[in-house]
């Protein structure tokens, strides 16, 4: 006996919602799907009128459908915004570069402007270079830390007010559980928020539009809406500590579907205690970005990468910042210990 | 920040300098004995260097956070388990040494039995009591057998948090100390004696309409989940109330530093972030006239093994809810197993959830600040964390 949609009761139910269990029919599903994303715009007020914003376009699932939703819910709800995509490429051959064809295709569907900014002419490394030199492990870190900054280079460049990310409630759920697991009190505090703090003094927040989406429920939206989007893995990420987070998320997913909101909460209701060390926010000395020490991450790991010390940002080296500000010659063990390792 | 990375860079650098082969160790503390075990990652001790170790641990965990005054009746909730039965170990060690490093208050044993809501028959029971029932003999402090099916019985005074005394006379921990060493010099040694020959209660017998109570009421919960977060809620009910009935104003737990681990990430995962802090810190205020302390949050379960192992502490394991269950079955079961592959991979995992757990707080609401005090859950009596608050999802201002 075929389901009828528990939303309408007139069309027949097409799927199963990931989230709630409710059979849904294709329309009651897209309409609840965005209804739940304009609910989250709306009370957070992540958005003012006349913004320009940037939408991080990865070609993939999430941002893909987050460069959709967006238009849609700007032409229903009149957020009145200035919408434009911002991509940016890593230099992995054989994921990237397709990639980055889907992002051109998007750009012609949605009719958005495009901008695309490159690690080579950031940072004058690729990421297969990277990889080269450090290693299959520790990878990652890189690759992140670089593509924070190039966003928010590119979006400078662009002069936009507001940059979204298509980040789902799995991808903010393994990173509370990550954060649980290595110890780290700064980010667990900050990683729920929804969009980052703006001091008003030249960072473009960022926010989460699809915080609270699930990631399965992004590709059934993708699916039945035949969003083109690019679905490959990145080749490097098997061996990311993230993986085992993952793994776990998905096995309690598995037990009860509502543990992935239930983490993100707990993660909201969290209160660390007082005295306890935490980061002050200050500038770069070199590169003027935003860091928290005297020399931010990213201008520490150019340096490790031009000296042939791919692990000088890799684990703790605030003693060494002094000494690659002043531009001194770091002593036979210390550079011993920063070498990559050898196979 | 990271914390894995730099253990891991760590080990490397050691396994390359260490040349001594691993048998024929010496004891890394007094360098003499021969190690007879590892703990942590390479740490080796001799025999009576790790009895040390271990002794020491709980009293500096008991001295360091001074919450248990002199003379004060502490209850000890004992499972059967080995983690709470080195407890009860240690407990009978640090009372029977000689004065002043005598520890200092006055114990009291409790045991749940839970069969009826684990599915044992009465006679697996009634074994397992009366197995216990010699151990908590042995010891001579005053025990309660006290069979979860009496829970339906409780008043609903369990539900309301009693109120801490804020008597202004209240000493502070070390005029308390001293006071009671003055004190001390003129007991006499009757009243010692008759302190332990009070009333020892085992109450094991229950009616069948409880019986068919507490089975309904696990049976109409669908996933072991819910199950086994519904028996540790009974049995900290059932727990506060023998306390305030005879008077304890503290409760010792067992649990060790794995298990704490655990017990972290799945309320994580269960949506208990607010009460993260009560549930595994040291000290658990939440109800108000009794705390809830756990003293073994140091030791992990590697060291309790080799412990009771090595100096016999006798312990009966009683099969709980998740015996024999898969990976899967339930939340708790299914981060137990994440832990423990994780911990083989990354050996500062528990330790460093350890640390993080460290670091929480518990949202104490201020008691006379404000008119009307912050609502608390009817069951496990936290703070609640429900009201719709904007700030939590707009980004977080220091």
């Amino acid at each position: 006996m075929p389901v009828q949609c528990s939303n309408c009761v007139q069309r027949r139910a097409v799927l199963k919602r990931p989230k709630t269990g409710h059979s849904l029919c294709k329309d009651c599903f897209f309409w609840a799907f965005e209804e739940e994303i304009h609910q989250t715009i709306v009370s957070a007020g992540l958005f003012n009128r006349g913004e320009t914003v940037a939408i991080g376009a990865s070609g993939g699932k999430d941002s893909t459908v987050l460069a959709h939703v967006m238009k849609v819910l700007n032409e229903r709800y009149d957020y009145d915004l200035n919408l434009l995509l911002l991509s940016v490429d890593e230099g992995i051959t054989g994921y990237r570069d397709d990639s980055l064809e889907t992002v051109k295709r998007n750009q012609q569907q949605y009719e958005l402007p495009l901008k695309i900014v490159s690690y080579e002419e950031l940072y004058g490394w690729t990421m297969d270079a990277i990889v080269k030199k450090v290693g299959l492990k520790n990878n990652c870190t890189f690759c992140g830390v670089f593509r924070r900054q190039a966003l928010d280079r590119g979006a400078m460049m662009l002069k936009v007010d507001k940059i979204c990310t298509g980040h789902n409630a799995d991808d903010v759920a393994e990173t509370v559980l990550m954060n649980v697991l290595r110890g780290d009190i700064a980010r667990l505090r900050r990683c729920t928020s929804i969009s980052t703090a703006s001091d008003g003094e030249g960072a473009i927040p960022r926010c989460k539009p699809l915080k609270y989406a699930y990631e399965k429920e992004i590709v059934l939206y993708a699916y039945f809406k035949k969003l083109d989007y690019f679905s490959t893995e990145c080749i490097y990420s098997p061996n990311a500590y993230r993986g085992h987070a993952r793994a776990f998320l998905k096995d309690l997913e598995s037990i009860r579907p509502s543990s992935i909101i239930d983490v993100i909460h707990s993660g909201e209701t969290l209160s660390i205690k007082e005295g306890v060390k935490m980061p002050v926010q200050g500038t770069c000395s070199r590169c003027g970005y935003i860091s928290s020490q005297a020399l931010c991450k990213s201008c520490v790991l150019l340096e490790g990468l031009n000296r042939g010390l791919p692990k000088l940002g890799i684990g703790k080296h605030h003693r060494l910042h002094g000494k690659i500000l002043a531009q001194e010659p770091l002593t036979e063990q210390e550079e011993k210990k920063l070498k990559a390792v050898d196979f | 920040m990271c914390q894995v990375e730099e253990d891991y860079n760590g080990l490397e650098c050691n396994q390359e300098k260490i040349t001594v082969p691993t048998l024929n160790r010496k004891c890394m503390k007094c360098k003499e004995g021969t190690a007879v075990l590892i703990i942590r990652v390479n740490d080796a001790f001799c025999r009576s260097c790790f009895k040390e170790y271990f002794i020491h641990k709980f009293r500096a965990m008991l001295g360091k956070n001074r919450v248990i005054f002199p003379q004060e009746k502490v209850l000890l909730a004992v499972s059967g388990g080995t983690a709470s039965c080195s407890m009860l170990s240690q407990v009978q060690e640090g009372l029977s040494r000689e004065a002043p490093k005598k520890l200092r208050f006055v114990p009291g044993i409790i045991y749940i039995d839970d069969g009826g809501a684990c599915g044992r028959s009465a006679e697996e029971r009634q074994r397992s009591n009366a197995l216990l029932k010699s151990i908590f003999t042995e010891t001579g402090f005053t025990y309660f057998i006290v069979s979860l099916e009496q829970v339906f019985s409780l008043p609903t005074s369990v539900l309301v948090p009693g109120t801490s005394d804020p008597d202004p006379s209240n000493p502070s921990y070390k005029q308390a100390v001293d006071q009671y060493i003055k004190e001390k010099q003129t007991l006499t040694e009757e009243n010692v004696a008759s302190a332990v020959a009070q009333l020892n209660i085992e109450d094991s017998a229950y009616s069948p309409e409880h019986k068919l109570a507490l089975e309904r009421l696990f049976s109409s919960m669908k996933t072991l989940t819910a199950k086994e977060d519904m028996l540790q809620t009974l049995r900290s009910h059932l727990i506060l109330h023998i306390a305030r009935e005879n008077g304890y104003s503290k409760v010792m737990m067992g649990d060790s530093c794995s298990r704490l681990a655990v017990k972290l990430l799945s309320n994580i995962a269960l949506g208990r972030g607010a009460a993260l802090a009560s549930d595994t810190g040291f000290s658990d205020p939440r109800y108000g006239d009794v705390v809830i302390v756990r003293p073994m949050r140091d030791y992990s379960s590697k060291e309790i093994a080799f412990y009771s192992r090595m100096f016999n502490v006798p312990s009966v394991f009683i099969s709980g809810l998740d015996t024999k269950t898969h990976d899967k079955a339930s939340i708790q079961r299914l981060t137990e197993s994440f832990v423990t592959n994780l911990q083989f991979d990354f050996p500062s995992t528990v330790s460093t959830i350890y640390r993080t757990s460290e670091k929480l707080h518990t949202v104490m609401p201020p008691q006379s600040q404000t008119a009307e005090p912050a609502s608390k859950c009817l069951l496990c009596l936290c703070t609640l964390d429900t009201k719709v608050d904007c700030t939590a999802e707009y980004c977080l201002s220091t």
